[in-house]
């Protein structure tokens, strides 16, 4: 087991996003700065609107930033053309998507080992390495199964091997547990703290408190804004002198 | 030197998925892709049955001159376009036999000449047995050095048979049959009419290839030249064989210069024969032969660019289906070329199954085709060249149509891409 290092993953300055909606210019970030160590375990949550999804895309490098440094593992991305920034994704980032994302008519193995295709190298123990990762989230028994002959919870393990399969610097999880019910939820949920355990740094994207609450970091936006960043236990000590205040009031 | 290997490997290794995820793409929606490469299917059929048959047709004619001979010249009557002949009739446009007399000594570049008479079709009888509507011919000894059709059984005509006008004929093995003559049938008896001749030999059948007889059986027999006039009054023409090939020209031009003045034809009057060439026949055939590849390629021009836009309606459909995939491809690295590759390839694939199919119904066509006996194609093949440059034109429709497709969804941002229905 490994402990949290110093070493920077993320780095955000003054990250802005302005979409244009005809003439009117939105901010669906306003200038956020962030840092987030190896093997940190972070959520960010937030109500939509919050630009908790944009700022997932920007750390994802699936959208650019309007202004402001964004560096990953000490490269700066800001400036990279289409090509490079789709290598970062494939050398660097892992998605996990709500709705799995898995190719309908291909095996669990051809979803899992389909990162490689693009990928420099490692195409030629692509099997392998799939073999691998399935075994790791534990599908080894599921290997030749296709999306149609798994279980919600089995498909998104099947998603998580795939976004491990290049051995991301960061794995970046989008409401992971959104489709799923409450069991196969905290299945995943502890999968996800034994990744965290190995090593992992991992960013949640959520809205639901009790799935945040298994990160060691929350992250809270407001209007394309950092509201609030502290550990977990600090950030839920607030929260329910919060609700207790909310309560007060309300009585 | 790593990155010098860098790219045509990353290159293979993505053609190769490509090749793999189109296959897989077509497989999985097979009625969708048969019927979307119909266009190119049919095309590329069309195609190659119609250049099959041409080649058989080609072949077939091949034959037929290695027959009558490469160097071989045909001298007929033939009415004039204009001036005071162009309305005679056969009678007065008639060769007399008289009017070759000499011929040879007047056109050197001429090795032979054989006039040739016809009598129209009689009735051959044998005892019981009796044929309808043989071709009676009268021919000079000469013959046989013009027309390679040899004498099986028996002997060939001499000069004496022709100039004692002897009552003897060559017949050929399938009339022989129909007679239900002895197999050596040399010295056996047949009437023409009324008239009785000698069978003294068994000349080889011309391969068939009477297009407008349809197939029904045709025999001929052969009299001497100068026996003819016991018949009736014959229809004259001649064939002759030139020295060799690069003279055709100087004895065609002999021959219609003797002719001239043999039929007292004044000078800036018309010719009222013909002489031709095999040479001439086998060049207005090319001719024709390229007029038809040129309107069958049109055809299929067409028919190739329906296909080609089916390919590309089926492509658009497929890249909005599958723009998640798109999107997640992209998310997981892949660059707006290797999108853009994988639909080129699948669409390029597509064409060439189409192709492949194509060229299947094609061979199929040609089959058929050369299995109908009236129309004589049993020659009829596809070239490889044609299925060459068959598959070269679906390739380059897939390419051409395809490219729009593989463009927009190269294109496609893969946050829109992932968000889309």
């Amino acid at each position: 087991m490994r402990t949290q290092s110093d070493k920077i993953v993320i780095r955000l300055e003054g990250i802005t996003r302005v979409y244009k909606v005809g003439v009117e210019r939105i901010h669906a970030l306003d200038g956020v700065d962030l840092e987030l160590r190896e093997n940190e375990y972070v959520a960010i949550m937030g109500p939509s609107g919050s630009g908790k999804s944009t700022l997932m895309n920007v750390l994802g490098c699936l959208d650019r930033v309007s202004s402001g440094r964004y560096e990953l593992d000490g490269q700066n991305t800001t400036g990279m053309g289409d090509a490079a920034l789709a290598r970062v994704r494939n050398e660097r980032i892992g998605f996990v998507f709500q709705s799995f994302e898995l190719l309908s008519r291909s095996s669990a193995l051809r979803n899992v080992e389909m990162p490689l295709i693009y990928s420099r190298n490692g195409w030629w123990s692509r099997r392998k390495r799939a073999l691998q990762m399935l075994e790791r989230v534990g599908l080894g028994d599921r290997v030749k199964h296709r999306p149609n002959q798994l279980s919600g919870g089995e498909k998104q393990r099947v998603a998580i091997a795939r976004a491990l399969i290049c051995n991301p610097s960061i794995l970046l999880a989008d409401e992971p547990t959104g489709n799923l019910d409450s069991k196969t939820s905290e299945d995943i949920l502890t999968l996800f703290d034994q990744l965290h355990a190995e090593g992992q740094t991992i960013i949640l994207v959520t809205h639901e408190e009790s799935v945040a609450r298994h990160a060691k970091r929350i992250i809270r936006m407001k209007d394309g804004r950092i509201n609030s960043d502290l550990s977990t236990e600090e950030d839920q000590t607030r929260r329910g002198s919060l609700v207790a205040e909310l309560g007060k009031v309300t009585k | 030197m790593k990155a010098v290997f860098a790219f045509p490997l990353v290159f293979f290794r993505l053609f190769y998925q490509s090749v793999y995820l189109a296959l897989t793409q077509i497989w999985a929606n097979k009625t969708r892709s048969v019927l979307t490469t119909l266009g190119i299917v049919i095309g590329v059929a069309s195609v190659t049955a119609v250049i099959a048959a041409l080649t058989g047709l080609k072949a077939k004619i091949l034959t037929q001159v290695e027959t009558l001979g490469t160097n071989t010249i045909f001298i007929g009557p033939r009415a004039p376009d204009r001036g005071p002949m162009s309305h005679a009739n056969w009678w007065q446009l008639r060769f007399r036999p008289e009017q070759f007399d000499d011929v040879l000594d007047h056109c050197p570049s001429l090795a032979v000449l054989s006039r040739i008479g016809g009598v129209g079709r009689r009735t051959v009888r044998c005892g019981e047995q009796s044929v309808d509507n043989v071709e009676i011919q009268g021919i000079e000894p000469a013959f046989h050095q013009i027309e390679h059709r040899p004498v099986i059984l028996g002997r060939i005509f001499s000069p004496i048979d022709d100039e004692q006008s002897r009552q003897v004929c060559l017949i050929e093995p399938k009339l022989r049959d129909k007679l239900r003559m002895h197999h050596d049938c040399v010295g056996e008896t047949l009437r023409i009419g009324s008239t009785a001749f000698v069978v003294v030999g068994v000349i080889e059948a011309r391969p068939q290839m009477n297009f407008g007889d349809s197939g029904r059986e045709r025999y001929e027999v052969f009299i001497p030249f100068k026996t003819l006039k016991k018949l009736g009054e014959p229809f004259t023409w001649a064939m002759a064989s030139g020295r060799s090939a690069e003279t055709l020209e100087d004895a065609q031009a002999e021959l219609k210069f003797f002719l001239r003045r043999t039929r007292n034809i004044r000078p800036g009057q018309p010719d009222t024969f013909d002489v031709q060439s095999l040479q001439n026949a086998l060049a207005t055939f090319n001719k024709i032969a390229v007029i038809v590849t040129m309107v069958a390629g049109g055809i299929v021009g067409i028919s190739l660019l329906v296909g080609g836009v089916g390919i590309m309606n089926i492509m658009l459909v497929s890249v909005s289906e599958r723009t998640r995939e798109i999107g997640l491809r992209k998310a997981v690295g892949a660059r707006r070329s290797a999108i853009l590759t994988q639909f080129m390839i699948e669409s390029v694939t597509l064409c060439f199954f189409g192709g492949l199919v194509g060229i299947g119904l094609g061979q199929l066509l040609t089959m058929a085709i050369a299995n109908i006996p009236q129309v004589k194609l049993d020659l009829a093949h596809i070239p490889l060249w044609a299925i060459g440059i068959s598959f070269g034109f679906a390739g380059i429709v897939g390419i051409c149509f395809g490219m729009v497709p593989a463009i927009k969804a190269a294109r496609l941002d893969p946050i829109e891409a992932l968000r889309h229905e």
